[in-house]
């Protein structure tokens, strides 16, 4: 690669650039500390206040226990389907494969207030209250292909032939599948549950027409925002929902590369995007 | 014993196997159900339901079946809606130019030019992606506000004397808001398909005599294409249904379809409205989607895939 | 085609008989029929879609036959699924679970047997000395090297007992210092445990090395089943001549024949007579014949007091040294195309310069007739 003896400008935009997607992210814990009801500059000094406020929350306390209860069972839901997906796309010709890949992985493209809607419409006209299960009939289809893209990079990282061998070791299939796809695929498994996870704890416009009386964590952090006191508390959620994500991540990351360590260069869970 | 080894082209006498569909093709098939079935019952299932809503009527809470084109005559013709609509495709758009042509450079950057830690970088631009979307947005609120952290920044600086205005509540605010929001979707389908690019090829090129800037326009951008055209698609059709963004920062003027679509399902209590609105939006969008794809096809060759 | 001369107590371990595989309207395979013998190293030798793999993945089990059937240790495998056959298999790509330990993976397969602890540590400690991997087994089996990881897979495979050992490509990985010492190793090991090899390759020189007999495929087809030395002095036809090291092709005609004898007259070399059992080729009457002569078959004639059987007088039209041997192009007089001859560079001998006339010495021994 050719490099200017100057400065150099793509290094300097991409610094930019960063600067620029950072940001909000970066005010976040700022505002969150900050010893003053109203977001916004100067600062008015160091406070662990609305950290302490969340305690006594129990609206709040409350919609985090709905979130979770979402969360994780969407999570194993569209896991369980993710890996069924991947494996068929990965593994077997079948009729008609890439027009109901295309129709599985369809909510990446869609908007999610067109999935909601249509879920709402049916829900309501077949007469079911809407509720955290409702909740999660909306997450676990938008997940599902964010399972099947971190999964299908796991199932076609591994070599086929280490299955042929297996069998020709004298194992059955099911065991085959116990003793080598499994172990081999693990690592992607557990990084699609950490990414469903995080992606349903942060989803709002699903939750927000498809929940009943229980707010997920979102719904309750979009009504606040309208409160310009609560605002505070709300930033020292956010702060620590980002922080608990980042740890997700972090985890959901490192599985998934040992899951592909063995095969060159690699990108993230957007393989499946393109 | 005698030992023979010949290339027979005798007729097998063997009974001849099943044709298709083989072994293969059936356990796809079986391990493909129950995500298919899913896709069919919380996805086909819904729109089909909303499509045939939209031709419905409703009276407070009494939904009249009769079908009936009027919610579309209505979604079609109210100069409100239809400055929604467009106002709406607008605003995706100029996201969408704004979001691809910021995101390219990135996606160029990290493919050609960093050689450390890739993943790293990938990693680091997708971090803030995960901060809540509501706070993400809230906070373009809190940087882009009268006195808020770019005013405040450019008046220390003795840029400006008085805020500037045009910046928050209206749509340019969206635009921001909604290409920051989007940055990662647009960034990873660039870069991959730039790290698809054989380096060898472009040491072909400038073998071949074509300099820095040439060697760009005919080699890199051609073979970028199909993770650009992804870019593209992957961030213009879901902005249009955005309605969080428009409501936190667009103030009246930057107000969207999916707002409306919104208050038709909530307090004006006229679902079938807000399908026929849902639907004419998808519709619309998924024509300018094509035709997109369609445009591109012809005008690049070689497999635009 | 004529019958191989039969080791004298060898059983039939393979028998395959009018195999065919069809991929829609490709054959992949097309009517293969051959009997491998309990023992001995087999090679399945031929270019990258001859079907020779196909073959070898329907004896493992792995792929399913459009027609024909295939019988080992006199029982039919239709119908029997990869992990009840009693064969095994060293993969091109070696398949080394990596999450698992070298030890681990050699114990693999036992695990069915449900052995004693100290009687499996036993068997794997054995199986890795066996390919001179003693004391790695603890060892991560990605940390292990290209030549490594096929004696893991070699060990893991053997463990097994199989009555046949299925090698697909196994040394087509290794660089070419590695894979000769390999291919003698490999030769030795099976000299060893005395189980049938099946070797599919593509590598000529690879197959002759290591094989006790060879069967040559194209386009789904055996063309020749034999001995590597049968297989190289013999070839069945043009193809096969020319795919087993360099082969000297001249247009002749077919002007006689008697008893043991077929007379010829070759372009460029003139009337010979041949014995019958250095012809390939049906010969009826007066017939074109196709003339084979190897390299190494001809001489040239460096001294006056050099002599051969025949001898003919050409120029050089091209030299390429080898270090041990040198390559000349020699064109003779009513030849098509100049024909090469190989002489080892022996002490003394000057390598001839291009221009140069040279003397060609050949002899009625040299000559093959092909189809």
């Amino acid at each position: 690669m050719r490099r200017g003896t100057g400065i150099n400008w793509l290094a300097v935009y991409a610094v930019a650039y960063m600067v620029f997607l950072y940001a909000p992210a970066i005010l976040l814990p700022i505002f969150a500390v900050n010893d003053s009801t109203i977001i916004a500059f100067p600062l008015r000094g160091f406070t662990g206040k609305w950290f302490a406020d969340l305690w006594s929350s129990e609206a709040l306390q409350a919609s985090a226990l709905n979130s979770l209860y979402v969360a994780v069972s969407t999570c194993i839901v569209s896991t369980l389907l993710g890996v069924c997906a991947a494996r068929a796309a990965t593994r077997y010709p079948f009729p008609g494969k890439k027009g109901i890949m295309g129709f599985i992985m369809l909510p990446l493209v869609l908007p999610e207030i067109i999935v909601a809607v249509a879920l709402l419409v049916v829900l309501v006209q077949l007469g079911l209250d809407l509720s955290l299960w409702t909740v999660v009939l909306g997450h676990v289809l938008v997940c599902t292909p964010f399972s099947i893209a971190v999964l299908s990079s796991a199932f076609q990282g591994m070599d086929r032939s280490l299955e042929e061998a297996s069998l020709d070791l004298g194992e059955t299939r099911f065991n085959t599948f116990r003793r080598v796809t499994l172990p081999l695929v693990m690592p992607g498994i557990i990084s699609s549950l950490l990414i469903t996870f995080t992606i349903s704890l942060d989803e709002f416009i699903i939750a927000f027409f498809l929940t009943g009386t229980d707010a997920t964590l979102p719904v309750y952090i979009w009504s606040q925002l309208r409160f310009p006191a609560k605002l505070p508390s709300v930033m020292a959620l956010g702060t620590i929902l980002l922080l608990v994500t980042i740890v997700l991540l972090i985890l959901a990351e490192w599985f998934r590369r040992r899951s592909t360590a063995r095969r060159g260069e690699d990108i993230s869970i957007a393989g499946g995007l393109a | 014993m005698t030992m023979v080894a010949s290339s027979t082209s005798v007729a097998s006498t063997a009974k001849p196997q099943k044709p298709r569909l083989n072994k293969d093709g059936a356990s796809g098939l079986t391990l493909i159900s129950p995500p298919l079935l899913y896709a069919l019952l919380m996805l086909a299932a819904p729109l089909l339901m909303v499509i045939t809503f939209s031709f419905w009527t409703q009276n407070y809470l009494d939904i009249d079946r009769t079908l009936t084109l009027k919610n579309y005559a209505e979604a079609w013709t109210d100069p409100l809606y239809r400055l929604l609509m467009l106002r709406s495709l607008a605003i995706s758009g100029v996201v969408t130019v704004v979001t691809v042509l910021l995101a390219f450079p990135i996606a160029y950057y990290l493919s050609f030019r960093v050689t450390k830690h890739k993943a790293l970088w990938i990693f680091l631009i997708t971090i803030p992606f995960w901060t809540s979307y509501l706070l993400r947005v809230f906070l373009w609120k809190v940087i882009l506000g009268y006195n808020g952290v770019f005013n405040s920044g450019l008046k220390m600086l003795g840029l400006i004397t008085e805020p500037l205005t045009f910046i928050l509540y209206n749509a340019n605010a969206v635009v921001i808001a909604l290409a920051h929001a989007w940055a990662p979707f647009a960034i990873l389908p660039i870069f991959i398909s730039l790290e698809k690019i054989d380096r060898s090829l472009l040491e072909a090129a400038e073998d071949l005599g074509d300099g820095p800037v040439r060697r760009f326009f005919r080699v890199t951008l051609p073979l970028a294409m199909p993770g650009v055209i992804a870019a593209t698609l992957i961030v213009f059709i879901p902005t249009v249904g955005d309605f969080v963004t428009p409501k936190l920062v667009g103030g009246n003027d930057g107000l969207m379809i999916a707002n409306m679509i919104q208050v038709q399902f909530g307090k004006a209590n006229n679902a079938p409205l807000g399908a026929a609105l849902a639907i004419s939006a998808m519709l619309i969008v998924a024509l300018i989607s094509f035709v997109f794809i369609w445009l591109n096809r012809r005008f690049t060759t070689g497999d635009g895939k | 085609m004529s019958d191989i001369p039969t080791a004298a107590d060898a059983r039939t371990i393979i028998d395959a008989r009018n195999v065919t595989k069809h991929y829609g309207d490709v054959k992949a395979l097309d009517g293969i029929s051959a009997e491998i013998r309990e023992g001995e190293f087999f090679s399945l030798l031929g270019p990258s879609g001859c079907g020779k793999t196909t073959l070898l993945r329907m004896i493992a089990g792995f792929d399913e036959l459009t027609s024909g059937t295939i019988a080992i240790n006199g029982e039919p495998m239709a119908g029997v699924p990869a992990n009840l056959r009693p064969t095994n298999m060293v993969f091109q790509s070696y398949a080394i679970f990596p999450h698992l330990t070298v030890a681990e993976n050699v114990a693999y397969g036992l695990r069915r047997k449900k052995l004693p602890k100290e009687e499996l540590q036993r068997e794997v400690e054995a199986a890795l000395e066996m390919v001179d991997l003693g004391g790695y087994g603890p060892r991560a089996s990605h940390a292990m090297s290209g030549g490594q990881r096929q004696r893991v897979a070699l060990a893991r495979a053997l463990i097994m007992r199989p009555k046949v050992l299925l090698l697909d490509e196994p040394l087509s990985a290794l660089d070419k210092k590695l894979r000769e010492q390999m291919q003698v190793e490999l030769r030795r090991l099976q000299r060893a445990v005395g189980i049938t090899f099946i070797l599919v390759t593509h590598d000529q020189e690879e197959a002759l090395i290591m094989s006790d007999r060879i069967a040559v495929m194209f386009d789904g087809r055996i063309s020749q089943l034999a001995t590597p030395q049968e297989l190289y002095r013999l070839p069945a036809n043009r193809r096969v001549a020319s795919f087993i090291g360099v082969m000297n092709f001249l247009d002749g005609t077919v002007i006689g024949e008697d008893g043991d004898a077929v007379h010829l007259d070759i372009a460029a070399l003139g009337k010979v007579s041949v014995p019958k059992s250095q012809c390939k080729s049906r010969i009826d009457g007066t017939a074109p014949a196709h003339v084979g002569i190897r390299p190494e078959m001809l001489t040239i004639l460096f001294d006056e007091t050099e002599q051969a059987e025949r001898e003919v007088t050409g120029t050089i039209s091209d030299v390429v040294y080898y270090g041990d041997m040198t390559y000349y192009d020699v064109q003779l007089p009513g030849a098509e195309k100049p024909i090469t001859i190989s002489m080892r560079n022996t002490a003394g001998r000057a390598v001839l310069e291009i221009g140069a006339t040279a003397r060609v010495g050949w002899g009625s021994e040299s000559i093959v007739v092909l189809d």
